[in-house]
């Protein structure tokens, strides 16, 4: 069959929202698309367990301290769900992993951010997994099946860790002064970056169009960062606290809030990898990977020793 | 405070949050992502198992202790966790193999603990019975594979044994209040070490016949790691006092 018969097949399926599945023809750019987005996903994914993982020791109760080992051990689990999602396109995780350690492959800027104080944990479940949320909802729809069921089952904790998250700095929020003074501190530190996570603006991205043609997305950076800010700027109210934005006021015309310029540069800074974190989460990562070739060499040699003795019995 | 219960129950408790917060170390750090799950699992377990025991004392204490109060307000001679689980991890085959040797010995004394009189502490010796197994499967497994693994895993198990060994031998030396309550050590430690010698020698790693056997953590007079394992732990609540979280 002549490829554009095959690309009209393919869009024809897309358009009847018919999920693409791994055997199934597709064009070269949506397999290199998914392939990048969903790997990228992933990564993001595992780098984003360093900044909550570096407070795991010092978790301030018992409680918090099992809350939150079991999210950052779920966030291990959505990568391992996403490698397997990406692999289905014929890219094997050692690939996609080296391509992260030689700075290819990009992972979500905001985990370029420190994680500098307790109520940080709170903050990220609350305002970063809160943004993830919202893009993966929309990716529970996604066009490629994998992807799309991956995000079905990831979805179900992410929601989790917003509620814990909001939940943890509601208790500082009704706390001491200077539990107080470190909610705040800790909100105007990430609401910023936070409204980053979606991207540059619709008029300035370039992989938009395609991507809603193929529904790999299905709403722009821009409407699903109105709709973050729209959630947010509600949900504070209960936490007593403010959103670092003078701007931000509520528009009775457009239904939603309006809300102030971001910081461009800073935003392109950190994806050039110049973010206070991107030398120290990626040299994490080459360590853990370093270290860890001994024991991945003795795992795999092992393996083989008991293939083989098998192999023997039964000759 | 300082009855015999109460001072075994802590010294349970102990145990386990300290080996918890050394597996927690691992997370976002493991050699693969699986194993970076399974490790932190198991830290979540035991950390699950260290907040029974600390409820349970909190609640023959009275006084408004509560598990907070007494994982981060007691200072490093109050611990009473044995020196093998303050271990630093220092790489995976030290950290598996203190998880071993550990995992073993939890598992014999939780079998016998579980028909103990005291029903609150037989209760939560059985519920996390099963958890013990699992982490004894899965760091046997590891034992097994890092000693027959290649040229370099061997090597490394040989060190961990090196520097795990000697921690061992207290496990088993009834400390002043086991031996008014709780289950005698001294009666699981032929077992202990008939498993310990099989799993070794499918692993291909011997175990030195003459080793100095260190004690005193179960006493509270420890390795010099853990005054730096309680700072961190206890550091938001130490600079913090009376907070709620
Ligand atoms: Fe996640
Ligand atoms: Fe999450």
């Amino acid at each position: 069959m002549p490829v554009q018969d095959l690309e009209k097949i393919f869009q024809e399926k897309i358009d009847q929202e018919i999920k693409i599945e791994p055997r199934d023809w597709m064009p070269e750019a949506y397999r290199k698309t998914n392939i990048r987005q969903i790997s990228q996903h992933a990564h993001s994914e595992v780098v984003g367990m360093l900044p909550e993982g570096n407070w795991i020791s010092r978790a301030p109760s018992l409680k918090r301290k099992a809350i939150l080992l079991a999210k950052v051990q779920d966030e291990g689990g959505h990568g391992l769900y996403l490698y397997s999602a990406a692999e289905t396109l014929g890219m094997s995780r050692d690939e996609m992993i080296s391509d992260l350690l030689s700075g290819k492959a990009k992972y979500s800027s905001i985990f370029n951010y420190p994680a500098l104080t307790w109520a940080d944990m709170g903050a990220v479940g609350w305002l970063v997994d809160g943004a993830a949320i919202l893009n993966q909802v929309m990716l529970c729809r996604t066009s490629y099946g994998p992807y799309a069921r991956a995000m079905v089952r990831i979805c179900k904790e992410e929601s989790f860790h917003q509620r814990q998250g909001f939940e943890a700095l509601l208790v500082l929020s009704r706390g001491t002064d200077a539990q107080k003074a470190m909610c705040q501190e800790s909100i105007n530190r990430w609401w910023w970056p936070s409204l980053m996570m979606f991207g540059p603006k619709d008029s300035e991205s370039t992989n938009s169009d395609q991507s809603m043609k193929w529904k790999i997305k299905r709403k722009t950076n821009d409407e699903l960062r109105q709709q973050f800010v729209d959630m947010i700027a509600e949900q504070i109210k209960v936490l007593g606290m403010r959103l670092p934005d003078d701007q931000l006021k509520w528009n009775e015309e457009r239904k939603h809030y309006d809300f102030g310029e971001i910081n461009w540069d800073e935003f392109w800074n950190v994806v050039k990898g110049n973010g206070p974190c991107n030398k120290q989460r990626l040299d994490a990562r080459k360590k853990a990977h370093d270290d860890g070739a001994w024991v991945r060499a003795a795992a795999l040699a092992y393996a083989a020793k008991k293939i083989n003795t098998k192999n023997e019995k039964a000759a | 405070m300082n009855d015999p219960l109460n001072k075994y129950i802590l010294h349970l408790a102990d145990n386990a949050l300290i080996l918890a917060q050394r597996n927690g170390e691992w997370c976002g750090h493991g050699p693969i992502l699986e194993q970076d799950i399974a490790i932190t699992n198991i830290s979540l377990d035991l950390l699950g198992q260290a907040r029974n025991f600390y409820q349970y004392a909190a609640s023959l204490q009275g006084n408004d202790a509560t598990e907070d109060s007494l994982a981060y307000l007691r200072i490093e001679n109050e611990y009473r966790n044995g020196l093998l689980v303050e271990q630093p991890n220092i790489d995976w085959a030290q950290t598996i193999l203190r998880q071993y040797f550990f995992s073993t010995y939890q598992y014999l004394l939780y079998e016998k603990l579980q028909a103990a009189d005291d029903a609150q502490l037989a209760a939560i010796a059985a519920k996390a019975l099963k958890e013990v197994s699992y982490h004894l499967r899965w760091s046997r497994e590891w034992v097994i594979r890092l000693g027959d693994g290649t040229a370099e895993s061997h090597r490394r198990m040989i060190q961990a044994v090196d520097a795990l060994w000697r921690y061992t031998g207290e496990l088993f030396i009834p400390a002043d209040y086991e031996n008014q309550v709780g289950v005698d050590v001294s009666l699981i430690k032929d077992a202990w070490t008939e498993q310990v010698n099989v799993v070794m020698a499918e692993a291909g790693i011997s175990l030195p016949e003459k080793t100095y056997m260190q004690t005193g953590g179960k006493q509270g007079i420890h390795t010099e790691h853990l005054g730096y394992i309680l700072a961190e732990l206890q550091y938001v609540q130490r600079a913090y006092p009376n907070s709620s979280w």
